[in-house]
């Protein structure tokens, strides 16, 4: 018994911390690469960040000085190889000493390496100006020659998300807290045929939808613009906000609502005045949940605003930059954070709302 | 004076009642003309401002959200200024009408619409002919597109991996949120693993294809590989290996695919999860430790049982959501390699391809297979006594 009391909380922890670190490094390698230099990206790994063991040259010389004969076995500080062995390096049978020859046959030199502990710690924010203000950026390549690479602006994305996201993320849960008043406090016809559309309509796929919709744009010229993409959005997302507004403006008490009616109170002043403050948590909660949503679709942008670059958002500036920069890391790395940013921030701001409308309106079509 | 003021205001003069007159029409008349004026003006603005980018941005979202609450305020005045049997039975449609009207345009209506553009060729169904008629012309091909939707090669292969993305994300998924949730249970560091692993959830689909091309990257075997997986593999003696587009392993890259979305749904399913286990009260699993049950017996005999009707929802939701992946296939291989999917399938026959009686036909397909779910949720619906 004695022997499980610590056992069991170490494996719970043991696992779960493996587990953890699993699910963090993805994210975290793409936060430190985005800091990195291009020359740094493209030559090791983000992991030499860490402390570890890389062969540094410790003296050079002149094979001719050493007369050493290229085209037989040469033997240098205990090492002993061919012109092509030691071209890729030959290492001491201790492995503490590397000999490698550096250059062409004639005019090369040898350099004798001992590996010591190091880190790559050369970070820079040239790739953030890069993405975020479309400067063109020097870069110093390790053969002394600049390179000048352009910037890839995707500050007008920023806006453009913001601008598509807010929006609509507003628009569908005013409509939807109407509706769901309505629903839950008044008596109309058609009031249960109308919740039952709402409820058939939760799962529905918006795929259904987009070639349809994107003709209607057309004929009303809406294709390209904003209000396309709020309405669509409006139009995707207000099922959901609907059931999930109903079910918590229902289980508001009912004497509140009388007891304004009384003091002759209209149906819309009980609505703006009353029900909207008291319903704060469950707005919260959808509204965080449709930010994410909005600001991380890519298929409704893409299908309805278009090709026009000044109205793209920041998923489809990044798809964009993957397609035709795919080796480009400095930009890919810089640029996929800026688009994870805001989410991040709400994320950890609001995760409780968050968790909340996750867990009321999983089921999105 | 109470009463002097009640008879005075029975008889109000003709000019006063003139003005009152008046100012109900300013009201429902000149208001709504002034807003609809205001909005269509913002319209325009919009759609033709040279004005620098964030006053743009500004504009919109005022715009936009304060748009939506003018009208609201409009109609409701209008119906509010109605006499009173009116407003009752009007006021109800102003709340909920325009929910439905949008409801309806752009989920109700485009699905019969979408039906019927996949029973058509790839233009659709010729211009200027009657409803009836177009099912008499050339352009009608019945349920053709269904069929090659079950033949053609292409097809098919992204119903099969459709069907490795939905038997394996989903299962991975749940079976990974589960463990750690019950991990998370019995820890002190509950709450920043949770945190942790729930973090992809806020990440897009496009970021994180970019994450995990990063992952995947590939190098020739002679220069530093600088995707991690591969430098593992290499350090570990083996070849650099593509991953995803490892095509010479199709359909199993597929999985390399799923590993992704595992990424990001397994904080999903934990967090459901999570919440399901502290609602098992600690008596029943105190009483089963007492009565001998070791921690394995607990889990499978009570914990799972008292939280089935989670796994079920969440495996459910995990299902419909892996059946319309679109966008990590989109951004990480474009379909190549052997990795289309329907929803994959449905875009490029819509928009590359300009085939909208075949990617309708696709998109239908993605419809009926949410069936099943739509009719399990009015089912429950219907069994609440909400209504």
């Amino acid at each position: 018994m004695k022997r499980r009391n610590w056992v069991g909380p170490l494996l719970v922890n043991g696992i779960l911390l493996l587990v953890v670190i699993i699910w963090t490094i993805p994210t975290f390698g793409l936060l430190v690469s985005s800091f990195r230099t291009r020359f740094d990206i493209q030559t090791s790994g983000w992991w030499n960040v860490f402390p570890h063991r890389e062969w540094q040259t410790v003296a050079t010389s002149d094979p001719k000085a050493l007369g050493l004969d290229p085209d037989g076995v040469m033997t240098i500080e205990g090492v002993q190889g061919t012109f092509e062995q030691l071209r890729t390096g030959i290492e001491s049978p201790d492995g503490s000493t590397r000999v490698i020859w550096v250059g062409n046959k004639r005019l090369g030199t040898i350099e004798v390496q001992k590996q010591v502990w190091t880190v790559t710690w050369d970070f820079t924010l040239d790739n953030y100006k890069q993405v975020l203000f479309g400067s063109g950026v020097v870069a110093n390549n390790p053969d002394g020659t600049t390179e000048l690479l352009p910037g890839q602006d995707m500050s007008q994305a920023f806006l453009n998300s913001l601008a598509v996201s807010i929006p609509s993320t507003v628009i569908p849960i005013l409509i939807a807290a109407f509706a769901a008043y309505a629903f839950a406090w008044m008596k109309f016809p058609g009031r249960k045929t109308m919740f039952i559309l709402v409820v058939g309509l939760l799962v529905v796929p918006l795929q259904i939808a987009l070639v349809p919709i994107l003709r209607d744009y057309m004929a009303l010229k809406l294709n390209g613009t904003f209000l396309a993409v709020w309405l669509a959005h409006t139009g995707f997302g207000l099922a959901l906000a609907t059931y999930l507004l109903f079910n918590y403006i229902r289980t508001l008490p009912r004497e509140t609502l009388e007891s304004a009616f009384i003091d002759g109170a209209s149906h819309f002043t009980i609505f703006v005045k009353l029900i909207m403050p008291l319903s704060v948590p469950a707005l919260a909660s959808f509204a965080i949940f449709q930010f994410l949503w909005v600001w991380n679709d890519y298929l409704v942008a893409l299908t309805f605003l278009g090709v026009d670059p000044s109205y793209k958002v920041l998923t489809q500036r990044l798809a964009d930059l993957t397609g035709t920069f795919g080796n480009q890391w400095q930009l890919l790395t810089a640029g996929a954070f800026v688009t994870m940013l805001l989410p991040m921030i709400v994320f950890f701001a609001l995760q409780r709302y968050f968790v909340r409308g996750l867990m009321a309106g999983s089921v999105k079509g | 004076m109470e009463q002097t003021g009640a008879v005075e205001k029975k008889k109000p003069g003709k000019v006063a009642e003139a003005v009152g007159w008046l100012g109900r029409l300013f009201v429902a008349v000149i208001i709504p003309v002034i807003a609809f004026v205001v909005i269509y003006q913002g319209f325009i603005f919009l759609r033709d401002t040279q004005a620098p980018r964030w006053v743009t941005a500004l504009v919109a979202i005022v715009w936009g959200v304060g748009g939506v609450a003018l009208l609201y305020w409009v109609f409701n005045g209008i119906v509010e200024r109605l006499p009173d049997a009116w407003t009752q039975r009007l006021q109800p449609f102003v709340f909920v009408g325009p929910a439905m009207a949008i409801l309806i345009w752009y989920l109700a209506l485009p699905a019969v619409r979408t039906f019927y553009l996949s029973l058509f060729g790839r233009d659709g169904p010729p211009q200027g002919v009657g409803f009836f008629e177009s099912f008499t012309t050339d352009a009608f091909v019945g349920l053709q597109n269904y069929v090659a939707m079950f033949t053609e090669r292409l097809l098919q292969e992204s119903l099969r991996n459709n069907v490795m993305w939905i038997v394996f994300g989903s299962t991975f998924s749940v079976l990974l949120g589960l463990l750690v949730a019950t991990l998370a249970d019995r820890s002190r560091f509950e709450r920043v693993a949770k945190s942790l692993v729930f973090l992809p959830m806020a990440i897009s689909f496009v970021g994180a294809s970019v994450i995990w091309n990063f992952m995947y990257e590939i190098r020739p075997a002679d220069q530093p590989q600088i995707g991690l997986l591969n430098a593992i593999v290499v350090a570990l003696g083996g070849q650099p290996f593509a991953w995803d587009k490892a095509v010479e392993i199709a359909p199993w890259n597929n999985l390399f695919l799923i590993l992704i979305v595992l990424w990001l749904q397994a904080g999903f399913a934990m967090v459901l999860f999570s919440a399901a286990l502290k609602g098992i009260p600690e008596e029943i699993q105190e009483a089963a430790r007492v009565d001998g049950a070791n921690e394995i017996q607990v889990f499978f005999k009570i914990m799972i049982p008292h939280i089935m009707g989670t796994i079920i929802t969440t495996w459910t939701t995990i299902v419909i959501f892996t059946l319309k992946i679109f966008d990590i296939v989109w951004v990480m291989t474009g379909g190549q390699y052997g990795t289309h999917v329907i929803a994959t399938q449905f875009y490029r026959q819509s928009f590359t391809a300009r085939n909208s009686g075949y990617g309708s036909a696709i998109a239908i397909i993605l419809l009926i297979a949410v069936v099943p779910v739509m009719i399990y949720n009015l089912k429950q619906f219907r069994e609440q006594e909400a209504f």
